[in-house]
């Protein structure tokens, strides 16, 4: 494999500095004029691209192609994707809720359409937590997956990741075309650069619709209710170690 | 007997820190004694009465000694009773008695000062307001929020930001210093240049006088023209006037849209073009223009575990806030100013935050400034207001001059001064020289003191912009005041402190 070309995901999620509140009708949570960002997940694969372009070299890795799947606004993320380094970007438009397994058949049609080596997506969006998309897109194409991954090398044709698992690391490696998730400690990602900035605005943007690539978008899940956990209830101070104990044996802690 | 130990070891540190002038100590002032802390005790609960042995408590010194010295260590009391009044009736009773008794009173906030203003310079009492630290009530349509004096910022402003609202001012010491603090010494900050003076955004306080009066124009008012508007006296005071308990402070609404940028620019020259054309392109969304020149932003990288957002270095480093309630609309405005810029080379390259954890990454560096000085060593910080256009000529003044008698090598991070830098806040023509040295020392010190004062007053300049007076500048006053000017000042502090028990040996 002489050249690779690289696909990432990245989602406009409610931004990780914002405290969510849940909507009035509990819903969801409440997602009008509130600050978005990308998924900061999303915002490690992005940098792991364009890492891994600057270590092989732009005969390399060829191209990076940004795609994200969302309402209108989901273009702002793209160019942020852009501004960061992508090459060109792909909106896949559609103002309802998206599943992971309907983003993993959207994600399958545009793979099958750009032919990518590679396809880094973050492990989990921070706004529902599914940590699925990258699993199921891999069992959609028949693809190998490397997910939560803090460290990825290319190898001649071949992929060596690092994984996070319970209680320590698994270096896994595959053959490509392959399918990586980002775990936090991978990489931290740059800022994006004026010039960047004003050169992703010239990059390719471009935007189909779900029935373009044939998929149709239904839920298999109805959210019945958000509900905010319980409010903390405040320490008290106490006035001797005797009190404490007594305390603690209250409670049964002791 | 521990206190025994403890004290020769202060001895130790005044001897390496101070480097300060220290008045005597006037006799006239009362010493303490077992009487007055049984007194003390009987006004106030007693579990709020912090005394040493050496007046007839039962602290430890060690237990005062974060009441005693300021942040920075550099200035030192020996105060050996803290009193922590819960209410302003408490407060009134301790200064009626402290005035009667002519026994010296030093009022302390969160003690985040930079002038020693907030630290007993002898044994006067500490006067602390951190046991006054609750919202008195909170207006939802005026966003009037009026509390005690003893509130930390960031809580005030975590607060009102759930009501949707902001505090008009902001600083490094947000987590630590008391609004009546931020009042008493007109704090100004990074959020000055779109909010303002708190002489403008303070609507009322109340004060509790020397002879125990409670002043109270705990006012809610926006407009006010009836006689004297007395509370502006008290801002700006640093508590030798009275204590403030009480703040009555409109708090605008809260910006939706913040966006942030750090820029690279190549001269001093271009740092003040691009903030013109910031004004002209940005305006009225303008909220921050702060700039910090490479030393600075070494040693930030050095101290901090931050990543610079630029990749190549530059002489200067702007950062660029905009705040308003519509995020496409200021996008579209910020990034044609940013475009601009860059295209006419005004600024050489620029980072712009894409979510809201950068946005608090760059804010970071700027404010993570003093702090990173402070590891690199010993600072000298002056605190001054000059004219833009010559605002960082005396920054390579005073190092030209250090370089001159061999005390400095620029670029080279060893020798009796390590570092001549400075930032600040362009905007409001205030800037943060700092001397960071082997240690403070006579041959050091006297190379630009009271030449900076003297360069400053040259330029009709402050010199002091934001920090205050408080126990470093007293002297110096006299370079941005006139001898009548003084000789008001202190008639009026005679007036409401005439026995002058109030933070004595500070300010006038």
């Amino acid at each position: 494999m002489s050249s690779l070309r690289i696909l990432v995901g990245v989602k406009r999620v409610v931004d990780s500095a914002v405290k969510v509140r849940v909507n009035s009708a509990q819903t969801g949570v409440e997602t009008a004029n509130v600050k978005h960002s990308m998924n900061p997940f999303d915002e490690i694969a992005v940098e792991e691209a364009l890492r891994l372009r600057e270590k092989h070299g732009k005969e390399k890795i060829k191209e990076i192609i940004a795609l994200s799947c969302g309402p209108a606004k989901a273009q702002e993320t793209l160019r942020t994707a852009l501004a960061l380094g992508a090459d060109r970007a792909i909106h896949v438009k559609s103002d309802d809720v998206l599943e992971p397994l309907t983003v993993a058949k959207l994600f399958s049609k545009v793979v099958s359409n750009e032919k990518p080596d590679i396809v880094i997506l973050g492990k989990q969006a921070i706004d529902d937590d599914s940590n699925q998309t990258g699993q199921m897109l891999a069992g959609l194409l028949n693809w190998p997956q490397a997910t939560f991954a803090s460290k990825v090398a290319i190898n001649g044709s071949s992929l060596e990741v690092v994984r996070e698992v319970d209680g320590g690391l698994e270096t896994v490696s595959s053959a490509l075309p392959a399918i990586i998730t980002t775990d936090l400690r991978l990489n931290e990602p740059r800022y994006a650069s004026l010039p960047n900035i004003m050169k992703a605005k010239k990059k390719p943007l471009q935007t189909v619709l779900p029935a373009d690539l044939d998929v149709e978008v239904r839920n298999r899940l109805q959210t019945l209710k958000v509900t905010e956990p319980p409010k903390r209830q405040g320490g008290k101070i106490v006035a001797s170690v005797d009190e404490l104990l007594e305390k603690l044996r209250e409670t049964k802690a002791l | 007997m521990r206190q025994r130990v403890v004290k020769p070891a202060a001895g130790i540190m005044l001897a390496q820190h101070c480097q300060y002038h220290k008045p005597a100590r006037l006799d006239s002032f009362k010493k303490l004694s077992n009487v007055d802390i049984e007194h003390f005790k009987s006004i106030v609960p007693a579990e709020t009465v912090l005394a040493t042995a050496a007046v007839g408590g039962t602290a430890d010194a060690i237990e005062l000694e974060g009441f005693n010295a300021d942040w920075l260590n550099k200035y030192r009391g020996n105060s050996q009773l803290v009193l922590k009044p819960k209410t302003t009736k408490e407060v009134s009773e301790i200064l009626k008695y402290c005035n009667e008794q002519r026994i010296a009173v030093v009022p302390q906030g969160g003690n985040t000062g930079l002038v020693g203003g907030s630290v007993p310079v002898h044994d006067e009492v500490v006067l602390s307001l951190r046991n006054m630290n609750r919202v008195r009530s909170y207006d939802e349509v005026s966003g009037v929020l009026v509390c005690d004096a003893g509130c930390v910022l960031e809580e005030l402003d975590n607060y009102v930001a759930e009501r949707g609202h902001i505090m008009p001012l902001d600083l490094g010491a947000k987590g630590s210093c008391h609004i009546g603090g931020n009042v008493a010494t007109n704090a100004g900050g990074i959020r000055f240049l779109r909010y303002g003076s708190l002489h403008g955004s303070v609507l009322g306080l109340e004060v509790v006088l020397p002879d125990g009066t409670i002043l109270d124009n705990l006012s809610t008012l926006r407009k006010d023209n009836t006689g004297y508007d007395l509370k502006q006296l008290f801002i700006g005071s640093e508590g030798t006037l009275g204590v403030i308990t009480g703040v009555s402070v409109l708090t605008p609404r809260r910006p939706s849209a913040v966006n942030v940028a750090v820029l690279g620019v190549p001269s001093y020259e271009n740092v003040q073009q691009a903030f013109k054309r910031a004004r002209q392109r940005c305006g009225e969304i303008l909220s921050a223009y702060e700039f910090w020149d490479s030393n600075c932003m070494r040693a930030v990288l050095h101290h901090q575990s931050l990543k610079s957002p630029l990749e190549a270095e530059y002489p200067f480093y702007v950062l660029v806030e905009t705040s308003g309630s519509e995020k496409n609309h200021d996008d579209e405005k910020l990034t044609a100013l940013l475009e601009e810029l860059l295209e006419e080379g005004i600024v050489e390259d620029g980072a712009l935050a894409q979510d809201d954890t950068q946005i608090s990454r760059m804010w970071m560096m700027r404010e993570g400034i003093p702090e990173s000085l402070g590891k690199t060593g010993p600072t000298y910080k002056y605190d001054v207001s000059i004219p833009i256009p010559v605002l960082y000529d005396v920054v390579k003044d005073i190092a030209q001059r250090l370089e001159k008698v061999d005390l400095y090598k620029p670029g080279q991070s060893s020798g009796p001064v390590k570092l001549v830098c400075g930032y600040g806040h362009i905007g409001d023509s205030n800037l943060h020289l700092n001397v960071v040295a082997e240690k403070f020392e006579d041959r050091v010190t006297d190379v630009f003191e009271p030449y900076v004062y003297e360069w400053v007053a040259s330029h009709r300049g402050s010199i002091s912009a934001e920090h205050g007076v408080g126990l470093m500048k007293r002297d110096y006053l006299g370079y941005s005041k006139s001898p009548e000017m003084i000789s008001y000042m202190k008639r009026i502090k005679d007036v409401f402190d005439p026995h002058h028990i109030l933070n004595p040996y500070k300010v006038v």
